[in-house]
């Protein structure tokens, strides 16, 4: 039972006071504070696959994919303010445009899955324009609904191998390429978006998220900047969809699974909503999570939806924030 | 002839899907994203009654009303409470009870629960039999549900406009904080809105249910329709979504009969697409062209 | 030859569900000039400001700017010929700090090749005016988020929103509502020296005096339609304004 006559006080490390603004990089200790976490990182990520087996090496390269889809998701939701449901969309297209280049022209995947990101991205986006004009809540059911769509045609009108799916697909030329493609395409991902939300047309997508109305009357088409907003979300998530396909060699419906809605949106809960690193945390923390209770069946998703509620209810900060909060200062129980 | 009744028959069933969800919306501004899953599992506790507990079957439809009214409010006053006004969020904690309600009902051999998997599952409906309406057979089944829908919308309508606990719910889907100043207990009403909505769904199920087999995935798919209506009739608006139903029921109708059953979905995206290009706040939504947000 | 107006609006008209908010509303602004809106609370001030900025699209009627029709332009578009306007609801963009809120107008295709600057001076541009409209540059108001800012630095920055736009015509609507004494009577030179810049404004207003301090010309509006025009002084002395605007405090 906590004693309500204390509270807890927080204070600066006067480290993090002093590489605050020009100071940063007047000593080297201060530089290392501030490289610390970012190297710690990188290193850590690139790391790791040497010391994993090939089965878990997998569920890297999976959660590779799911912190691609929750990095979209939270650049989305927190600098744009477009709440998307429907992150196995660009799963799908992405893969399916990847797929359908590799069996009908036997391009290569490492062709094919540049084109293929490129492509799902516009196609992505051309679909998602009618719904760009909504917010809130209306986006979000709309963008709900298109994977659950895409899903359905493609087997109504038994296009594209219908339920059965393309297989026989070209796969990447060996293990180690797999898992660094996509963990540099996460590293680089996550610092290029982390800039692109400081750099000015980050800045105005804020602004959109804030308030559009002052937007428009400062005479910025919004539309236009959701757009290209959604295009760099969909980038993401159709290189996913296209190293996916390749890693598997095989492309079916269930690249519009509800996991790739679901699990991207809980990592980002958990790992804080508005950091951006911290979803691609949370994607890592998560997804093997989901592997080691893959033998549970659907109790799986059981635990996901209530790691889920129990963040989003209890610690709606998420850990990243929690963690640099400790990184950043000192904390103490006073007495009031 | 069939087109015009197995056309009503669908519109109401859609009618009778969305009206839960959009009584919770026009109320307290939730998307209650764990609606087909109340929807689902009202199904599966009715079953469960009958079938294991020999339970009588409008005792049983009863409890299981009850029990979906508490699961609401349950919902509501432990999870959604912390979160309103955050959009984002409530869909996401709605959402999520929804998969654990859905993904629940699957589970395995824990505590020797065996999950519903598989078409055995079966309501039995209320009178066996069929009728010919000008040469069409029809299950009486099928008459319930329009008769129920009916009822269902009708009732609902004079309950919103005539008893003082549906007059505040009105208040406060107009002017919360008007409503508020006045008197109306914004969170209890909004409960209100839950347990009633999720009681219309699971009325929904009930008498739409027998008719075929219950299944955790249709969880999903009355979530879908439900969105779909919601959208096209324009969010919280309750004509709306009674309009929206018969508009989809019969284009369905209309479009399986003359291209096969195949295309529902294709009908059902392109009106969403349409309406969204021609008025995105759907056909009675009110218009809010313009708000200054406070 | 008489030049065309700077902005003509023409029997506009507006009504949202069964009510008429603004009905048969006709002004024209010359420039130069500061045009006060009065009438009390719900007469369609608002609205007439929204119907001409394109936020709300009119029954009838026709706006002229610049002898362009921008009746059923879309806002953003407005703004870049030069017609933009404040909100009576201050919200800046609260996760930005102050002069970031700056950089989204300086982006805008009007001012990008003047103003906005090409090569990353956007931010020096936007430190310029905020100081123009009154952030004391040495201090660390214009690095503080926005949202945490007081409401008198809020009115300005949403001039200074509006400003660094380059505009012919701003709009307030209610720029000096909530504000203490001492804040209007700083904030009145800084409207001067936009109409000196060359600025036309609209003024939407509650507070009488300070109005009638800088405007030229007064409209006058109850139940959305237009009821008396002319100089402030003249315009107060009407009875159908007495009656509509003051007769209760008279009575």
């Amino acid at each position: 039972m906590v004693d309500e006559t204390r509270r807890k006080k927080r204070l600066d490390r006067s480290i993090k006071v002093r590489t605050e603004g020009l100071y940063a990089i007047s000593s080297g200790a201060e530089m290392f504070y501030l490289i610390l976490p970012r190297a710690a990182l990188i290193v850590g990520l690139l790391a790791l696959p040497l010391f994993l087996d090939m089965y878990w090496q997998k569920v890297l390269c999976a959660a590779g994919v799911y912190a691609l889809l929750s990095l979209g998701f939270d650049f989305l939701a927190e600098y744009v303010g477009l709440v998307c449901l429907g992150g196995a969309f660009f799963i799908g297209t992405g893969g399916y445009i990847s797929g359908l280049l590799n069996s009908y022209f036997g391009w290569s995947g490492l062709l094919c899955i540049p084109i293929a990101t490129l492509g799902g991205a516009i196609f992505s986006t051309l679909v998602f324009i009618p719904a760009l004009r909504l917010r809130g809540i209306y986006f979000a059911i709309i963008s709900f609904m298109f994977p659950i769509f895409a899903r359905d045609i493609i087997t109504t009108l038994n296009i594209f191998g219908g339920t059965e799916g393309i297989s026989a697909l070209g796969t990447l030329p060996n293990v180690w390429t797999e898992i660094y493609l996509i963990l540099l395409a996460v590293i680089i991902a996550l610092f290029a978006i982390r800039r692109l939300v400081n750099e000015d047309i980050g800045l105005i997508l804020r602004g959109i998220k804030d308030n559009d109305q002052a937007v428009k009357a400062s005479g910025i088409s919004i539309t236009s900047y959701k757009i290209k907003a959604m295009f760099i979300a969909s980038l993401l998530g159709s290189f996913g969809g296209a190293y996916l396909s390749h890693k598997y060699g095989w492309v079916g419906i269930s690249l519009f699974a509800m996991d790739f809605s679901i699990l991207p949106i809980a990592a980002s809960v958990m790992g804080g909503m508005g950091s951006l690193a911290g979803p691609v945390l949370g994607a890592f923390a998560l997804t093997p999570l989901s592997e080691a209770l893959r033998g549970f069946g659907q109790l799986r998703v059981v635990i996901y939806c209530f790691i889920l509620i129990g963040f989003i209810v209890y610690k709606p900060e998420g850990l990243l924030i929690y963690f640099q909060r400790k990184y950043h200062q000192f904390e103490l129980w006073e007495k009031v | 002839m069939d087109i015009l009744i197995y056309g009503t028959v669908n519109s109401v069933t859609f009618a009778l899907i969305a009206l839960g969800f959009t009584l919770v919306y026009g109320v307290s501004r939730i998307p209650n994203f764990a609606h087909g899953s109340i929807y689902v599992l009202v199904g599966f506790l009715t079953y469960t009654f009958i079938n294991d507990l020999n339970i009588n079957y409008l005792l049983a439809v009863f409890i299981s009303l009850i029990i979906s009214s508490i699961i609401g409010l349950i919902i509501y006053r432990f999870i959604l409470i912390r979160l309103r006004g955050l959009a984002a969020s409530e869909i996401i904690a709605s959402f999520a009870v929804g998969l654990i309600i859905l993904e629940g009902l699957r589970l395995q051999g824990i505590g020797g629960f065996k999950g519903f998997i598989g078409p055995f599952y079966m309501l039995p409906t209320f009178i066996e039999g069929k009728i010919s309406i000008l040469g069409v057979f029809v299950n009486y089944q099928r008459l319930i549900i329009i008769g129920i829908g009916v009822v269902t919308i009708l009732g609902m309508s004079i309950f919103t406009h005539y008893t003082k606990l549906g007059l505040s719910l009105r208040a406060i889907a107009q002017d919360e904080h008007a409503a508020m100043m006045l008197g109306v207990n914004s969170d209890r009403t909004a409960m209100i809105s839950m347990a009633i909505g999720s009681a219309l769904a699971g009325l929904a199920a009930v008498t739409i249910l027998p008719l075929g087999n219950i299944t955790p995935e249709m969880g999903y798919k009355v979530l879908i329709y439900a969105l779909a209506i919601c959208i096209i009739g324009g969010l919280g608006s309750w004509w709306g979504a009674v309009f929206a139903s018969f508009l989809l029921g019969f284009s369905m109708k209309i479009s399986t009969a003359l291209f096969g059953a195949m295309w529902e979905s294709v009908v059902l995206v392109g009106g969403i697409i349409f309406i969204l290009l021609v008025k995105p706040s759907g056909l009675l939504g009110k218009q809010k062209e313009f708000e200054e947000r406070v | 030859m008489k030049e065309a107006p700077l902005l003509k609006v023409v029997n506009i008209s507006k009504a949202f569900g069964g009510v008429q908010a603004v009905l048969n509303v006709s002004l024209t602004l010359e420039k130069g000039d500061i045009l006060g809106i009065i009438g009390p609370n719900g007469s369609g001030k608002t609205t007439l400001a929204n119907l001409i900025t394109g936020f709300v699209r009119p029954n009838r009627g026709t706006v002229l700017f610049k002898g362009h029709n921008i009746t059923r332009t879309p806002p953003h578009k407005i703004a870049n010929l030069g017609l933009t306007r404040t909100f009576q609801v201050m919200r800046p963009y609260n996760s930005l700090s102050a002069y970031k809120n700056l950089i989204v107008p300086l982006k805008s295709p009007r001012v990008r090749q003047t103003r906005g600057g090409k090569l990353g001076d956007t931010d020096a541009v936007a430190l310029d005016i905020l100081e123009e409209i009154g952030f004391e540059r040495d201090a660390r108001v214009p690095y503080k988020i926005a949202g945490s800012l007081p409401l008198g630095y809020l009115k300005r920055l949403e001039l200074g929103r509006c400003f660094a736009l380059d505009p012919e015509v701003i709009i307030c609507d209610e720029i000096f509502s909530g504000l203490s004494m001492s804040e209007i009577t700083s904030m009145i030179p800084l409207m001067e020296r936009l109409q000196i810049e060359g600025v036309t404004l609209i003024m939407i207003e509650h507070r009488l005096r300070e109005l009638f301090r800088l405007a030229n010309r007064v409209i006058v509006m109850n139940f959305g339609q237009k009821i008396a025009e002319g100089i402030a002084q003249e315009v107060m002395e009407d009875p159908k304004v007495k009656k509509a605007y003051l007769g209760r405090e008279r009575s």
